[in-house]
């Protein structure tokens, strides 16, 4: 059977992918490329990792069947609770397997970038728990309005870089994170989504999809079947939807939906809709959809939500909605705030920023009553209360 | 036509000085000027950044001068007109140092085209992977008759190195450590056994020096190793200051201190 996700030998999912990194850098990559699948087969490793994710990070995760949610919308909907796992989204997945890695090549400093802050306190997290140094970079913006990850981050050891360059956010805290490596070889870069250089789309999506793992045998005992008729998730980077829908890239029978930020709203020139934006292009070392000018210049993106503030978006989800695999569709900053609302008073959960526009697609779907679809819930709200109580009056 | 760095490299072995500095900075039209000043003071070789929004292996002094060049709205497009301009003013190899992302939104074809048409003589794109540049822009660049430039480190391998000196026709860029640019310091022990390893090779190719030189005694060194350095963000920081461009070639020649 054709597996569509994963990439080919030079680490292309069809045109999108690669590696596009200065020379300085190729002595890492090319290690971590000749290394990574040998050591995620290794038993040494799959024990350990497993070990950690069960006793550790919490999981399995619960598939929570939202009855009020399914009675708003006239549909069945499960929530995948990433939002459960230690440290409190679905980002501490791809750190304790990329941590592991990092520990097999025998790195003793960990440099990775975050948005929202919750990739930042998963990284400071596992650095806490193997004693290893972390060192973390984080656009000044995201510093402020999401602070409640600074202090955990800083509480858990970690040293926190301000990346000032550009518009302060997530793809300058990447730049200057990749800016870091170069400066320090013998680190390791422990990237948060699924981008940059082959193979960290890979390695992530790969540490991600326990996510769809989990729902299948889950689904299986809820509803008698392992496929859902839909997998809802949001993207930024991508690593949370890859995760939920890597087991069902395959399935004739699933649909897959992906929810970017409109920001403001599409046309106004503050947004962060890659799919719909962008244009094929490098950015963080790999070809993919990015949002640029006609030269080639990256656009300062914009949301409401730290973590999907990014103005590209991971090969294989351009490769998905190229081959029209999977669909991706935005919502703006207001109707990510409305469902994020509306979900903390259905069902007493209050989501994540990021995942709120996961959703707020809800609204735009044409939903039946015997369809069975599965919303990643990727990420808990504690980190955006300062956001959600400045709109609270609104409300 | 011979290419202008097969001309340079067959009349000077040693000493060459090669001048960094970002295409539309400070000010949008200052390319034709700062060219002048630097061919008039005997620089051997000019490097045109192409500005990039987001530079990865440069350091803040570049970013700012990419970004200011960009806000005066400098693009491609009008550097390939600029230099038109100088056609008939240019006489020493001219290279384009950018990020492949404003290539390929150029369009490859149309971008060596353009290189041959406007005298550049070759062009750096540190994140083109060897394999890409093979498949992709090879043809190209040996249909315009353009030199592609490419980077080693002292990290990079014997392997690679010998990959890199079988493909490459102007010369190899070397990294003077494993640093983003801007960093200005560069351990010259390390760079002298590097060069002792190159040496037994031997490379095919001649060698340049970038990356944190930036005084007349690292460009010294450097040129005691290779067969010239490249100075880039010194420049441009002298350009910041207004200092006036003979007085810091001097100063680099023959550390004569600036008097601006
Ligand atoms: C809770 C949560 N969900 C989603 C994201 C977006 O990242 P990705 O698209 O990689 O899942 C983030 C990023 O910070 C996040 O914190």
């Amino acid at each position: 059977m054709q597996t569509l996700n994963m990439p080919d030998k030079k680490g292309y999912y069809g045109e999108y992918g690669g590696a596009y990194i200065p020379e300085l850098l190729f002595n890492n990559i090319n290690e971590l490329e000749q290394n990574y699948l040998k050591i995620i087969h290794s038993t040494e490793f799959q024990k350990e990792y497993h070990d950690l994710l069960e006793n550790y990070v919490g999981r399995p995760t619960p598939l929570y069947h939202a009855k009020n949610l399914s009675e708003q919308f006239k549909t069945k909907i499960y929530l995948k609770r990433e939002d459960l796992c230690h440290t409190g989204s679905h980002k501490i997945n791809n750190t304790i397997g990329q941590i592991l890695i990092a520990k097999a090549l025998g790195k003793k400093r960990i440099l990775a970038e975050t948005g929202a802050g919750q990739h930042g306190v998963a990284t400071a997290t596992v650095c806490a728990l193997l004693k290893l140094e972390c060192i973390i970079y984080m656009g000044q913006i995201d510093m402020h309005r999401q602070e409640a990850n600074v202090i955990r981050m800083k509480m858990l050891g970690a040293t926190i870089i301000p990346a000032i360059s550009g518009s302060k956010t997530l793809k300058d805290a990447t730049n200057e994170a990749i800016r870091g490596w170069i400066n320090d070889p013998d680190s390791y870069y422990l990237i948060g989504s699924a981008v940059g250089p082959h193979p960290y789309p890979d390695m992530v999506a790969k540490f991600q999809s326990i996510i769809s793992k989990e729902i299948k045998q889950q689904l299986l005992k809820a509803e008698g079947m392992e496929e859902p008729d839909l997998v809802i998730a949001c993207v930024g980077g991508g690593s949370n939807a890859a995760g939920a829908f890597f087991e069902f890239i395959d399935s004739k029978k699933t649909k897959l939906i992906g929810v970017e930020a409109a920001g403001k709203g599409i046309d106004t020139g503050y947004s962060a809709a890659t799919m719909t934006l962008g244009t094929t292009g490098i950015l963080h070392g790999s070809r993919s959809i990015i949002m640029q000018t006609k030269d080639g210049q990256i656009i300062e993106p914009h949301s409401i939500s730290a973590g999907l503030d990014y103005p590209g978006i991971g090969p294989l989800h351009a490769f998905l909605g190229k081959r029209k695999r999977a669909l991706y569709l935005n919502v703006t900053d207001e109707e990510a705030l409305q469902a994020a609302f509306n979900l903390t008073k259905q069902e007493g959960i209050i989501p994540a920023l990021e995942s709120a526009h996961a959703l707020a697609i809800l609204n735009k779907l044409e939903l039946h009553k015997d369809q069975v679809l599965v919303i990643n819930l990727s990420g808990r709200g504690d980190k955006d209360l300062p956001t959600y109580l400045d709109h609270y009056h609104e409300k | 036509m011979k290419n202008k760095i097969d001309i340079l490299f067959e009349t000077k072995e040693k000493d060459i000085l090669s001048v960094f500095f970002t295409a539309g900075y400070p000010q949008l039209n200052d390319t034709g000027r700062i060219l002048k000043e630097l061919q008039e003071n005997n620089v051997d070789l000019i490097e045109f950044g192409i500005p990039y929004s987001d530079p990865l292996a440069d350091g803040p002094v570049i970013q700012n001068a990419s970004q200011q060049a960009i806000n005066n709205g400098m693009n491609l497009n009008l550097l390939f007109e600029q230099l038109f301009k100088e056609t008939s003013t240019i006489t020493i190899p001219i290279i384009l140092m950018g990020y492949l992302n404003s290539v390929i939104q150029f369009g490859l074809e149309e971008f060596y085209k353009k290189c041959f048409e406007n005298s550049v003589s070759g062009v750096i794109l540190p994140d083109l992977p060897l394999s890409e540049f093979e498949d992709e822009h090879k043809r190209f660049a040996d249909k315009y008759n353009v030199k592609v430039i490419f980077l080693i480190t002292p990290n990079t391998s014997i392997t690679r190195i010998k990959q890199i000196d079988a493909l490459s026709t102007g010369f190899i860029y070397v990294v003077s450590s494993n640093s983003i640019t801007g960093k200005g310091h560069t351990d010259f022990e390390a760079l002298e056994k590097f060069y002792r390893q190159l040496h037994q090779i031997p490379l095919k190719n001649k060698t340049l020096i970038g990356f944190g030189i930036n005084t007349n005694s690292s460009f010294k060194k450097a040129t005691q190793l290779a067969n010239g350095a490249i100075i880039g963000t010194a420049f441009i920081n002298a350009l910041s200051k207004e200092q006036s461009i003979s007085a810091f070639i001097n100063y680099i020649n023959t550390t004569q201190p600036i008097l601006s």
